[in-house]
């Protein structure tokens, strides 16, 4: 029975991608496993390979065929014999309507991080509050880019600056964050290690103590799981001890957080866990412009920084301001919207829940003011603050577990700072109690949703 | 310490060498039959295909007795489908559903059964080395006569949990077989990019742990290594190490930019080096199977695996209520 081979997904959330070259022609035979041709998008290739034997009947796709949607049939393959005119049944025989895809992008291990849907920032958010000069022009840039431009200036601008982790310089990062700088500063710079977190966390610990400054790249905070002694024993405690001689002038970062169907073991997030611990710094932007003024203050501080990056952040687009040497403050949160009605606190890309709730609920004649910290330690306390004073209510939302929160520490802090302000019991929105589940349908409940915001907001405006 | 010579071919029986072939096309079968769901949406997340490297679960299963214990990496269907694991549960696990192994909490890395004695599919890199370890460390314990095997990779082998775990194993004398399956990358980045020596097998003279380094594409060779390895853990002479060659033909994970090495390099492998192809040469060229014999394995493999894909593919998602279960056990 004549087959149809579809186009397949290099990514769960691969809608289309071009076919760059067919290896095989019409007439081949085929066995399960010889490639048949080669796919690719803007960030990745596959070959493509044959599931089950036959004989090439048509090519329905040709080479060089861009935005070739998943799924569509690209060949139709013949058993031995069969007539080229055979209709192809639907194949292979385990079709189904794809189920449970998310709506954004993963890719750890890929090496290369792929085609992400560029969704835009909600449109009612350009951020209220920046002190930018009269004049200041913007580019559009995606986290990614920005994350890379600010470690290479700030490379450019200290020769003791230098980036290491796995995978950062031949493969220019898991994700393609440190894209083009092995090029520029060569590999005593930008060091690939082997899989062994902590001793290279260990080691970039011991080069900040003698005054270099390491960037070390997690390829995600769940494999600094493996360097935590390091990270809180050595790099935040060791000022304190030494009695205020030493310093480590460091920056740790990589992906925190979910990303898509990765499991409990590689969706951790760890913002809470950090923010605890004293002589650490714990930054964790939301949009590319403070992705690059934030990384680059990190490098430049002479503390410990935690910098927890987003994967499904690194392929959207915010505008960035052409600044000569742009820099945001560690410790100053950032008004995204102004309100009255309620205040919406959240971090990381937990603001894009926060922003959309905002949009929604403005079309409901709410108003929102949103927050976003941007670093939870040290945290702009007063920010908050004199929002709640103002619109006497507020939620917060992250992803994270729900156990000793940011959300609770918030809610405790505007407790004792303006108990007297509030109209209502502050909601936390956060990740659910559980380990990340794999499953699509339980993933989905399990994250924090923009709908869930909504709910609270209406629950402490009484509506 | 023994060095890399080649170990005695087991001796052959056609029985045995069938067995070899119908669970080795199994595992190839399935992980293509994987990859094409994968390309289809119904797997998510990371999937990690061991395409090339299935001669060493069946090589080394054929010393496995009743009881022994099995712990690997995120890379695991193989190694579930040779202890014999349903086929139907894997996959149904790797499309989230109901019916698989882990009721679809856990995905294609994180999978177990208590009942074969698999203890996972690991997400992170090495830290199935020192669990190995501890179900060897059980078996000591009990004074049983079981071994565990950790298998992990080539660059897993940097971990330092991996020789923490080796003094200890050494010093206790565990019976463990310590896997190393060198497939040559650890993602992007080749052995000699991240080993200062590349004799892996070597790794655990400094502890004092007898190592070989096997041809891991070659199942005969495999099995009499295992044999002679697990004979060593279960008179109590303490763990081995076997460093076994192969490679892996597709990428790490399923979208990969393959840029790391050549098509010429994965291509001579597969002509030259196949595990499955030379059983089959074994089998055919010394008349102990025709090829007539060998299309009829295929055609009942490839019906165990679509009859599995089917299964992964109908059987429910999980209930709803299921967010909340299995956090912790109760206290009996
Ligand atoms: C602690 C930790 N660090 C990094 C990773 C990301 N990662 C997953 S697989 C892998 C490569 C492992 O290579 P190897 O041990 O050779 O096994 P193979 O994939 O070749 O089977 C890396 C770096 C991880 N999962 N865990
Ligand atoms: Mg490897």
């Amino acid at each position: 029975m004549a087959i149809n081979i579809l186009m397949p997904a290099l990514s769960p959330t691969m809608e289309e991608g071009n076919l760059a070259k067919w290896l095989v022609k019409e007439g081949d035979s085929v066995e399960s496993g010889d490639i048949l041709c080669e796919i690719e998008t803007d960030k990745a290739t596959m070959e493509f390979e044959a599931v089950d034997e036959g004989v090439i009947g048509k090519i329905l796709v040709a080479d060089g065929s861009e935005g070739v949607k998943v799924n569509t049939p690209i060949a139709v393959l013949l058993e031995e014999g069969e007539s080229a005119d055979a209709t192809p049944s639907t194949a292979p025989a385990t079709t189904e309507e794809t189920t449970g895809k998310t709506t954004e992008e993963i890719t750890e291990e890929t090496l290369t991080e792929a085609e992400a849907p560029a969704a835009t920032a909600p449109v009612a958010s350009t951020p209220v509050e920046q002190d930018l000069p009269a004049g200041t022009t913007f580019k559009s840039q995606t986290v990614r880019e920005a994350i890379r431009d600010a470690m290479s200036e700030e490379m450019r601008r200290s020769e003791d600056v230098f980036l290491m982790g796995e995978e950062v310089a031949q493969y220019e990062g898991a994700y393609k964050v440190s894209q083009g700088m092995l090029d520029e500063f060569g590999p005593k710079r930008v060091i690939d290690t082997p899989i062994t977190e902590h001793g290279f966390t260990g080691i970039a610990v011991g080069a900040a103590f003698a005054g270099l400054n390491p960037i070390v790249e997690f390829m995600t905070f769940n494999f600094a799981m493996q360097a935590l002694d390091q990270i809180v024993n050595s790099a935040a405690k060791t000022r304190y001890m030494s009695g205020g001689q030493m310093t480590c002038p460091i920056v740790f970062r990589g992906a925190n957080g979910a990303a898509s169907r990765v499991g409990a073991q590689h969706s951790h997030d760890y913002a809470s866990m950090y923010a605890q611990i004293p002589g650490l710094k714990v930054v964790m932007p939301y949009s590319a412009d403070d992705y690059k003024g934030l990384l680059k203050s990190a490098i430049r501080d002479p503390n410990p920084v935690i910098f927890l990056e987003n994967e499904i952040l690194y392929g959207r687009s915010f505008d960035v301001p052409e600044i000569e040497d742009y820099t945001v403050p560690i410790g100053k949160a950032r008004i995204w919207r102004e309100g009255d009605d309620v205040t919406i606190v959240s971090f990381g890309i937990g603001m894009q829940y926060a922003l959309e709730a905002a949009d929604k609920l403005a079309e409901e004649g709410i108003s929102a003011e949103v927050i976003d910290l941007r670093t939870l330690r040290p945290m702009d306390t007063e920010t908050v603050i004199k929002s709640v004073m103002k619109t006497n209510r507020c939620v917060t939302v992250e992803e994270g577990f729900p156990v000793v929160s940011i959300g609770g520490h918030i809610s405790a802090t505007i407790m004792q700072e303006a108990f007297d302000y509030l109209d209502a019991p502050v909601i936390n929105c956060t990740g659910k109690d559980v380990p990340m589940p794999y499953a699509a349908n339980l993933e989905k409940l399990a994250l924090v949703t923009t709908d869930e915001v909504i709910a609270a907001v209406k629950s402490v405006t009484y509506r | 310490m023994a060095a890399a010579k080649k170990p005695k071919k087991a001796n052959l029986d056609k029985d045995e060498l069938l067995d070899f072939y119908r669970e080795m096309l199994l595992i190839r079968r399935f992980e293509e039959k994987a990859g094409q769901l994968y390309g289809m949406g119904l797997i998510g997340g990371f999937c990690h295909l061991y395409i090339g490297q299935e001669a060493i679960v069946v090589g080394l299963e054929a010393s496995a007795i009743e009881g022994d214990q099995r712990v690997t990496s995120y890379r695991d269907h193989g190694h579930m489908l040779a202890c014999g694991m349903d086929p139907k549960g894997v996959m149904a696990e790797l499309t989230g559903r109901e019916g698989g192994y882990s009721r679809g909490k856990g995905g294609s890395m994180h999978m177990f059964s208590r009942e074969k004695n698999f203890y996972g599919g690991h997400g992170i890199v090495g830290a199935q080395v020192p669990i190995g370890a501890g179900l060897a460390f059980a078996n000591w314990y009990r004074g049983n006569d079981n071994v565990s095997f950790a298998y992990f990779g080539d660059g897993a082998a940097n971990q330092g949990q991996v020789y923490e775990t080796f003094n200890m194993a050494s010093l206790w004398k565990l019976p463990c077989v310590f896997v190393i399956e060198n497939n040559k990358y650890a993602m992007g980045t080749s052995l000699q990019r991240g080993s200062s020596t590349p004799e892996l097998y070597t790794r655990g003279a400094a502890f004092g742990i007898p190592g070989e380094a096997v041809d891991g594409m070659d199942v005969l060779a495999v099995k009499a290594a295992g044999a002679k390895a697990v004979a060593h853990c279960r008179s109590g002479k303490g763990p081995y190490i076997l460093e076994m060659n192969t490679y892996r033909y597709r990428g790490h994970s399923m979208s990969d930019p393959a840029k790391y090495r050549t098509r010429e390099e994965v291509q001579k492998v597969k002509d030259e080096r196949d595990p499955i192809d030379h059983v089959r040469e074994l089998l055919v060229g010394g008349k102990h199977a025709t090829e007539a014999d060998l299309k009829a394995i295929d055609k009942e493999i490839k019906k165990v695996v679509i009859e599995a894909a089917d299964f992964a593919t109908q059987s429910p998602e999980p209930e709803l209520s299921e967010l909340y279960t299995d956090i912790l056990a109760e206290a009996n």
